[in-house]
């Protein structure tokens, strides 16, 4: 295992979240989950909905609905209005959220983008239930 | 001259008032520390968020297909002011501040020919600015009823700012609110929003890397502006919120003061005629006698 370590740095408008030193973040980036680890290239992307995965002795995950992500000169920056550390959200946020996923991906009106994002939020919320 | 029963009123109605201002001045100085402490963690979201814009902006260099919100609309017609300000007053001149600021640039823009059109946010400014600007309002937002403001607040205004610029309503968008230096000194300021300003001061200290952008850069910064603008718009709250307690507590802490130099003066001017009362009844005594 390469001990390389990065910073990252998970902000949300209210505070700043974590700052931390890790080896390897994987993101759930907007084409595809994304593993970053130290000297990637600088990199500018956002997020759909997912579990952002940091890597240290002890894992930590926290779930996303959206945010921008920014690398460069080893600092990673995850900017997002809500990020919630797994181990902290209750069952029952989960329930009432996937109801209103499921409420609002049956309506015509969305667009296709925005169900894009609603159908990944519904299958993270359900690996999570 | 007033009687000495007025006098005692008048000194125990400053006395309470000072009691007053001095608990508002309280409550404004704990209030403040925590705004204070909101503004302070709120700003590296939007500074980095800025920042991010910054590093799209440069490398996307065919301005043509950019999105408008970037650029804008290539007019300079209509002009959009956001008045942000506090739905309770009694904290010096924090709202009038802004709308003096704010109400000089109106001035500007109808004087230049331009199309003028107003966002209130906040009863306080709305009351100043209603009278002479009244018929420019096209929305007002106040959050009277919420204990304290998110980031939900900031996005709706946000959206409703973002819709109607893509509903070609305004070209241009200017943000008021005051900036929160420190406790006693608040600066109202005017931001453009939209188009995004490009700050040329900060632009070749970075050294430019190379970017890699997943989707293109267009995608992204679709994706992003619209954040942008309520993150912008949230920070401005932020400050806002600070910005008022701060002037609260020194308007409050002056008028304490205040009271406190007149309770002063009141009484000595009691004392006085209550001084002034003995001495007279002395003196008819005293002549009274000697008239027997």
């Amino acid at each position: 295992m390469i001990s390389e370590k990065f910073t990252v740095e998970i902000i949300s408008p209210i505070k700043s979240i974590i700052k931390s030193e890790t080896q390897e973040v994987v993101i759930p980036s907007y084409e595809g989950e994304m593993g970053i680890l130290k000297d990637h290239i600088p990199l500018i992307t956002f997020l759909r909905p997912g579990i952002i995965r940091i890597s240290s002795e002890k894992e930590k995950k926290f779930y996303v609905e959206e945010g921008t992500v920014e690398f460069s000169n080893n600092q990673l920056l995850i900017l997002t209005p809500m990020a919630n550390e797994l181990s902290l959200i209750d069952k029952s946020f989960i329930q009432t959220q996937i109801d209103e996923v499921e409420k609002k991906i049956i309506n015509d009106k969305v667009s296709d983008k925005e169900k894009y994002f609603l159908s990944y939020k519904l299958d993270t919320l359900k690996s999570l239930n | 001259m007033p009687s000495l029963d007025d006098l005692k009123k008048r000194i125990k109605s400053v006395k309470s008032t000072q009691k007053i201002t001095k608990a508002m001045k309280m409550v404004a100085a704990a209030k403040l520390r925590k705004a204070q402490e909101n503004a302070e963690r709120g700003r590296p979201y939007s500074q980095k968020m800025q920042n991010i814009i910054l590093n799209l902006t440069k490398s996307a260099n065919n301005s043509d297909n950019s999105p408008k919100l970037l650029i804008g609309s290539g007019k300079d017609k209509i002009h959009l002011c956001v008045v942000l300000t506090a739905d309770r007053g009694l904290c010096g001149g924090f709202n009038s501040n802004i709308c003096k600021l704010a109400k000089s640039n109106f001035k500007k823009i109808i004087t230049e020919g331009k199309v003028l059109k107003i966002i209130t946010v906040g009863s306080k400014g709305l009351d100043q600015i209603k009278r002479e600007y009244g018929k420019y309002i096209v929305k007002k937002f106040s959050f009277k009823d919420k204990k304290e403001i998110s980031f939900n607040e900031a996005e709706m205004i946000g959206k409703e700012i973002v819709d109607q610029f893509n509903k070609n309503e305004f070209d241009k968008c200017i943000l008021f609110y005051n900036n929160f230096k420190n406790v006693i000194t608040q600066i109202p300021q005017a931001q453009q929003i939209i188009p995004v300003e490009k700050n040329s001061t900060n632009s070749d200290t970075e050294n430019s890397l190379t970017y890699e952008f997943e989707p293109d850069e267009d995608e992204i910064l679709e994706d992003l502006l619209p954040k942008n603008i309520s993150t912008q718009i949230f920070k401005a709250f932020l400050e806002n919120a600070a910005s008022e307690q701060g002037s609260r507590m020194t308007a409050m802490d002056n008028a304490t003061r205040n009271a406190g130099d007149l309770v002063d003066k009141l009484t000595i001017n009691y004392n006085r005629s209550r001084q002034a009362s003995i001495t007279k009844e002395l003196i008819e005594i005293i002549s009274g006698a000697e008239s027997l």
